[in-house]
């Protein structure tokens, strides 16, 4: 959900950010919106100092950088040709948020020699005492 | 003099594993080609075949990125940290 909101408050740029916790796992641990240096509607770069940051942190966590999340503004949670271009790690995990339509779509992909990979995505539900959330689509 | 090389996650299978290597080198580009020579898998994503950086990683010296120093040529103090990290970016 912080992802979500992280992608909505960075309209009507891309926004992105860092998963952190073990590499290679399928659970994220951590969570860390990024600054997109390219402030555009249409691409993304992890801001070099951002990321300089979160690797500083991630090691202070014990743990590495798994994966990275980044919105589409205007088209599906699947990654573009340029996100299989630029997928540099097989071993991350890259999240796509799509914020085409009114509820945003949350997937993640594996991205291994050029080949995209659905995993499932999983959301802690989010507790709330007296309240029922049901479940929301993709959050 | 020799320094520790923080490596990022995606090489890492080519260190054995390991995330900091320790290496030679006077300079920044010293210490990279010495790490390529060292780790061949490495060939190719953090110089590219002019020997120059490659796009996809920035190289920070402590917590200097080596763009705004001497990039290649700035050179490393004994026992100096230096980082490779992922230039991470899409569309």
């Amino acid at each position: 959900m912080e992802m979500v909101a992280h992608c909505l408050a960075g309209l009507p740029d891309e926004a992105c950010g860092l998963l952190v916790g073990s590499y290679g796992a399928d659970e994220v641990a951590h969570l860390f919106p990024t600054r997109n240096a390219a402030a555009s509607a249409m691409v993304y770069e992890i801001d070099p100092k951002d990321m300089l940051r979160v690797d500083r942190a991630a090691r202070a966590l014990g743990a590495d950088i798994m994966g990275v999340f980044h919105s589409h503004t205007h088209t599906d949670a699947y990654p573009s040709p340029t996100d299989v271009a630029q997928a540099s790690d097989p071993g991350w995990h890259y999240v796509l948020v799509s914020l085409r339509d009114t509820h945003p779509v949350v997937r993640s992909y594996g991205i291994v020699d050029g080949g995209i990979t659905e995993e499932e995505v999983e959301v802690p539900r989010l507790e709330v005492p007296g309240l029922d959330l049901g479940s929301a689509p993709g959050l | 003099m020799a320094v520790e090389v923080r490596l990022p996650t995606v090489l890492r299978s080519h260190a054995g594993g390991a995330s900091v290597v320790s290496v030679d080198g006077a300079t920044v580009g010293e210490v990279l080609s010495k790490l390529v020579a060292e780790h061949p898998g490495m060939a190719g994503q953090v110089l590219t075949d002019d020997g120059t950086l490659h796009k996809f990683v920035n190289v920070y010296v402590d917590d200097d990125d080596v763009r705004y120093l001497q990039g290649l040529d700035t050179p490393v103090k004994d026992g100096a940290e230096v980082s490779i990290l992922p230039a991470v970016a899409g569309g």
